[in-house]
């Protein structure tokens, strides 16, 4: 980054040395790394980085994702080649500071009072006068107060025929160029003080290996782990509320290393503040750090942006997620015994084998639980943030490992003044849930519901039931025997187990089945009245033994919505339903910890940078000489100046100094505007 | 002509001597008004906040000796903010009933005034480009009219019919320059220019106002969510306007030539036509708390910085754009209109060089600011964030630029080119990355 040729040896005498010097600093070099680091670094933004290799694959197909492997692009910024650019930039710049700083500290240093008059009539600045009316003395001395007077340093030199003034001001500005490059230099070796390099070195040489299993901490080799003595890492870690660690992971690639810790960190609390609006206002933890270092206990709060720094290392407040909540189930079996459910006490990330009615094993995994849903809801055009309540969720898997992801929650929501107990169903977690829709009846539970489902769904209760609804039928009728009766109440028990099983889409196929095409719709006709006259009667047993006598409007329409959710169960997967009586919220905080120490020396470079780069452009070294010779009716003069920054400033500030120093007047504001 | 002794003597006074009463006036009621606030609101604030103060007053006092025209912009400004402040009381809702508020200096308000006056700025100095000039005709004018506003009709009409959605919001624009071409040879002095410089001024007043009463409304929607207004994509448009349009004004007063207003205006205009598309069709002006990540004093720093430096760039590519035409004009036609109404190509080079070291210098302190409230905030003080990375590239590519010309001694066209280059790169990493790249400046989540 240099242009100052310093090395006068002309051409094909230099050594490999110089040559090799010459192509490290020059300024060709210095651009083309700029711009390659530039384009580099474009890549790592538009291929997001350090995701896991599973994901590049399945994103990018195999032969892209070796190609990209092998190229480092999934971690260009940590990439030989990338770093190779870096280190390139970094030898560029240094060897440009070496070559240069000598002739930058002679330029700021020398007053060049040896300077020839051709050489000062060729500066773009100069004023020359063959015959000014005052004597050198006159002058030169005029001149120094002048220049003095604007703050320029001066000399002066009597070389027998002719005397020169040299004057120099923002000497300073030079400096600008050795800070901003030795900045650059300081801040990069900051910077590879904090990289990953001792890391990547023990890896290289074989004295560290990436784990790429999910195992508990103390089953991690020690090949594995990385020493407390360790000077830079950048690590996290998830403590659940309560618990303490003494370990980070550091991700590395496809898996991570285990870096250990001087101390115990534990935490207390977390804890999500939120606005009156649901948003999250702040995420607070609790910590204490146990250190043998310390007489007690140090119990310190962070949050975000909030951090606590303890022995060099720091302590982020990053992210959160359950810690293992305790949950407080009701199990309802999906058909009989709907009405009798079990009691189910589960945690979050806990795994737990059931028995489904029909003897087949399932496994149900606790993926997560939320103790506030806030949602915005549009209705009608207008926004409104509500609270979902509490939420859980959990997989059901069958031997073969298929499973129906769920997502219940606590709090009924409301809808045209009837409320419901969500729970939401998928088989792929890309998808949006379903949702079915459990009528709650005028208590707020459950159990009406389930009480209907347990009757509808036991063969002695259908066919009493049945049994009495087509007696009491029959008896409105003379003449129809017990024959017709039978019949119609083994059609009815037929349709309600149907039903029970399939919903309404399983008892019109058992329509088609039965009946030639023509006759469907009337054969549907009959059968969804046997089938209703059935649902009734079990309907109203159900609400016998709740003591209503008398059905109102509310009643009926928990039956439909009853029957629209037995219609859904089909697509609903698992054979039970899983209702949240009571939790204990246990949260777990992500934790970020880091031992950065770089950063002084990288912040100490930057403050160099932005020192220097002010220095470069705002203090332009101008420096100006008075070459003056005895004249027969005065002297000969030239007054020439330059300055290595910005032209049209020097313009106006030589065109005062010239005039000041020939004591020619200064023109009037008017002239001035007129010029301009 | 006059000769005076003064003149002939080598006396230079020094930088305070030279200041005016009028200066001095300043830094007092400066001062004043800084102890005034320490005193009666000191005890509610903590260190970093009377310190940003001070830092503040004294960067004020500062430029209001600099640069002379500042101190009456900052007065009204004070005066605008002052009129919101009280006009609020303790309730949001008199921005419904008080006329001050609801037609001049709520933020919403004085925003959409920054806005119209900004177009109407840009009109006039455009306006000023097609003066009418003794024994020369209005042709070019006509013709330049006449194609824009076909033009410019026709993307309002492609946009309302939803045949190219959006155009609707950019065809103004163009639609400035139409107006400008057909009023412009109305006036034969550059009055125009000097009625847009007026309503740029204007403009920047409201702007700032508007964000200030806007940061006492924060605190009115709830005490808790108070900010400063700087803290997202709306906001940060209005500082980018009032920004770029004192950096030109102060160059304009330095330079003394009001011909770069049209070119510099037209990109400050097109951020207007973001400002209300993001106003008016996704009503992104409404206030909403922040999420916990930007809940921090560097905010208050690391923000205002970095739009000086989006500031100098902008007007550098502009004045790219300008210096191009001119040196196309003088190489095609020496008479042309090009030739006489632009400024001169080293005016251009001149102040395009100064726009870029300015900016550099600022976008140099913001990226650094930037580093370290991600130190504190995410863990480290690089972590190759996309938004981080595109600083990088940014201040590459201007680094780049400033080393060709200091050593190499490039001037001209390559350099007006790469200044122009320069700003898509600035807006991509400004605005494209948060749209299409995500990252830790996205604020998705915690």
């Amino acid at each position: 980054m240099s242009s100052t040729p310093t090395d006068p040896t002309p051409p094909g005498r230099r050594s490999t040395f110089a040559v090799l010097m010459g192509f490290l600093g020059s300024m060709g070099l210095a651009i083309t790394l700029l711009v390659a680091l530039a384009v580099a670094s474009v890549v790592g933004t538009v291929l997001q980085q350090n995701q896991s290799y599973e994901t590049y694959l399945l994103d990018y197909g195999p032969f892209w994702h070796e190609l990209f492997r092998t190229l480092g692009i999934y971690h260009v910024y940590s990439a030989g080649w990338y770093l190779l650019i870096l280190v390139f930039l970094v030898i560029s710049t240094s060897v440009c500071v070496y070559r240069s700083t000598p002739a930058m500290i002679r330029d700021m240093r020398q007053f060049r009072l040896g300077v020839k008059e051709k050489s000062l009539r060729s500066f773009q600045h100069n004023v020359q006068r063959d015959t000014h009316p005052e004597t050198p003395t006159a002058l030169m001395s005029r001149a120094e107060s002048v220049f003095r007077a604007r703050g320029y340093r001066v000399r002066q030199a009597d070389h027998g025929d002719h005397r020169v003034l040299s004057a120099m001001r923002g000497s300073a500005g030079r400096l600008g160029y050795f800070f901003t490059h030795v900045a650059i230099v300081v801040i990069c070796i900051g910077g590879l003080v904090d990289g990953r390099l001792p890391l990547m070195l023990a890896e290289f040489t074989g004295r560290l290996e990436v784990e790429t299993r999910q195992v508990p901490v103390s089953e991690i080799p020690a090949q594995s782990r990385v020493s407390v003595s360790n000077p830079s890492f950048r690590g996290s870690v998830e403590i659940p509320e309560g618990q303490r660690v003494d370990v980070a992971f550091v991700t590395m690639r496809d898996g991570y290393v285990v870096q250990e810790l001087p101390f115990h960190i534990e935490v207390k609390a977390f804890r999500v503040e939120r606005h009156a609006t649901g948003q999250e206002r702040a995420f607070e933890t609790d910590l204490i750090i146990h250190d043998d270092l310390l007489d007690e206990p140090l119990a310190h709060t962070i949050s975000v942006n909030h951090p606590l720094v303890h022995r060099g290392y720091t302590i982020y407040q990053a992210s959160f997620r359950d810690g293992g909540s305790h949950l407080n189930l009701g199990m309802y079996p999906l058909g009989r015994g709907a009405d009798r459910p079990m009691p189910f006490d589960a945690r979050v990330f806990g795994t737990y084998s059931q028995t489904a009615g029909d003897g087949t094993r399932l496994r149900v995994e606790f993926t997560d639980f939320k103790d506030t849903n806030p949602t915005l809801i549009e209705e009608d055009g207008v926004r409104e943030r509500m609270d979902m309540g509490p939420s859980f969720e959990y997989v059901v898997r069958d031997s073969s490992g298929a499973g129906w992801f769920h997502r219940n929650f606590q709090q009924p929501v409301e809808r045209d003044g009837r409320r419901y107990l969500l729970s939401g169903v998928r088989q792929n977690p890309a998808e949006p849930f379903s949702f079915l829709y459990i009528p709650l009846d005028p208590q707020g539970g459950v159990d009406r519901f389930m009480r209907f489902l347990a009757k509808l769904t036991d063969p002695a209760v259908v066919a009493a039931v049945v049994d009495e609804s087509t007696r009491a039928a029959a008896g409105q009728f003379t003449g129809v025997d017990e024959q017709i009766r039978s019949q119609v109440a083994e059609t009815m028990r037929d349709l309600l187990e149907t039903f029970a099983v399939g919903g309404y889409e399983e008892v019109i196929a058992q329509v088609q089945e039965q009946a030639p095409a023509g006759q469907w719709d009337q054969l549907a006709d009959v059968f969804l009245r046997v089938l209703n006259s059935g649902l009734d009667a079990i309907y109203l047993r159900v609400l016998a033994e709740e003591g209503i006598e008398v059905v109102s409007e509310a009643d009926d329409h928990f039956l439909a919505d009853a029957l629209r959710a037995i219609n859904a169960l089909p697509f609903y997967g698992s054979p039970f339903f899983l209702h949240l009586n009571d939790f204990e919220h246990i949260q777990a905080s992500g934790l970020m910890i880091t031992k950065a120490p770089g950063q002084v020396v990288v912040y100490a470079g930057s403050v160099m940078l932005i020192l220097g780069i002010f220095l470069l452009l705002y203090v332009s070294h101008r420096r100006c000489w008075l070459w003056v010779q005895p004249r027969p009716d005065g002297s000969g003069l030239v007054l020439a100046g330059t300055s290595n920054r910005s032209t049209s400033d020097f313009n106006r500030e030589f065109d005062e100094i010239s005039r000041a120093v020939l004591g020619e007047p200064r023109p009037t504001p008017a002239d001035q505007d007129a010029r301009a | 002509m006059s000769v005076t002794q003064d003149s002939m003597s080598a006396e230079y006074p020094g930088f305070f001597r030279r200041l005016s009463p009028a200066d001095w006036i300043w830094a007092a009621g400066v001062v004043v008004a800084t102890v005034f606030v320490l005193a009666a609101y000191g005890n509610r604030m903590d260190i970093y906040q009377s310190g940003t103060l001070v830092v503040t007053a004294a960067t004020g006092l500062w430029l209001g000796w600099f640069w002379k025209s500042f101190k009456g912009y900052a007065l009204a400004v004070t005066g605008m903010s002052l009129l919101g402040v009280f006009s609020y009381g303790d309730t949001l809702a008199s921005a419904q009933t008080n006329f001050f508020l609801k037609y001049l200096v709520s933020g919403e308000a004085a925003v959409m005034w920054m806005c119209a006056l900004l177009y109407m700025s840009t009109t006039a100095y455009l306006a000023s480009l097609f003066r009418r000039e003794a024994g020369r005709g209005v042709l070019p004018a006509l013709i330049t009219a006449v194609v824009t506003g076909a033009l410019g009709l026709a993307g309002l009409w492609l946009g309302r019919s939803g045949l190219v959605p959006g155009l609707e919001w950019a065809s103004p624009l163009i639609l400035l320059v139409a107006v400008g071409a057909l009023l412009g040879p109305i006036a034969r002095t550059d009055f125009a220019a000097r009625v847009g410089s007026v309503l740029a001024w204007c403009a920047a007043a409201f702007g700032l106002a508007g964000l200030l009463v806007r940061w006492r409304e924060t605190y009115l929607h709830d005490p808790t969510w108070g900010y400063i207004p700087v803290s997202n994509l709306w906001e940060v448009f209005v500082l980018f306007c009032i920004v770029t349009v004192l950096m030109y004004l102060y160059y304009q007063g330095r330079t003394r030539n009001l011909g770069m207003g049209g070119f510099v205006m037209m990109v400050v205009s097109a951020a207007v036509a973001f400002l209300l598309w993001y106003t008016l069709d996704r009503e992104a002006h409404v206030v909403q708390p922040l999420v916990p990540a930007l809940q921090s004093w560097w905010m208050k720093v690391h923000v205002p910085t970095n739009f000086v430096g989006y500031g100098g760039f902008a007007i550098a590519a502009m004045l790219g754009v300008a210096y191009l035409m001119r040196d196309r004009g003088e190489r095609r036609r020496p008479d042309g209109l090009l030739v006489r109404r632009l400024p001169s190509r080293e005016v251009l080079d001149d102040v395009m060089y100064k726009s870029i070291a300015i900016g550099f210098a600022f976008f140099t302190i913001a990226t650094v600011l930037g580093a370290m409230w991600a130190a504190e905030a995410w863990g480290a003080y690089w972590s190759w964030d996309p938004k981080e990375t595109w600083a990088l590239i940014v201040w590459l590519n201007y680094a780049a630029w400033l080393h060709l010309r200091f050593t190499k001694g490039w001037r001209g066209v390559p350099m007006a080119w790469w200044a122009i280059l320069g700003l898509l790169i600035t807006t991509f990493a400004f605005v494209g990355v948060n749209m299409f790249l995500g990252g830790l400046h996205s604020y998705g989540t915690l």
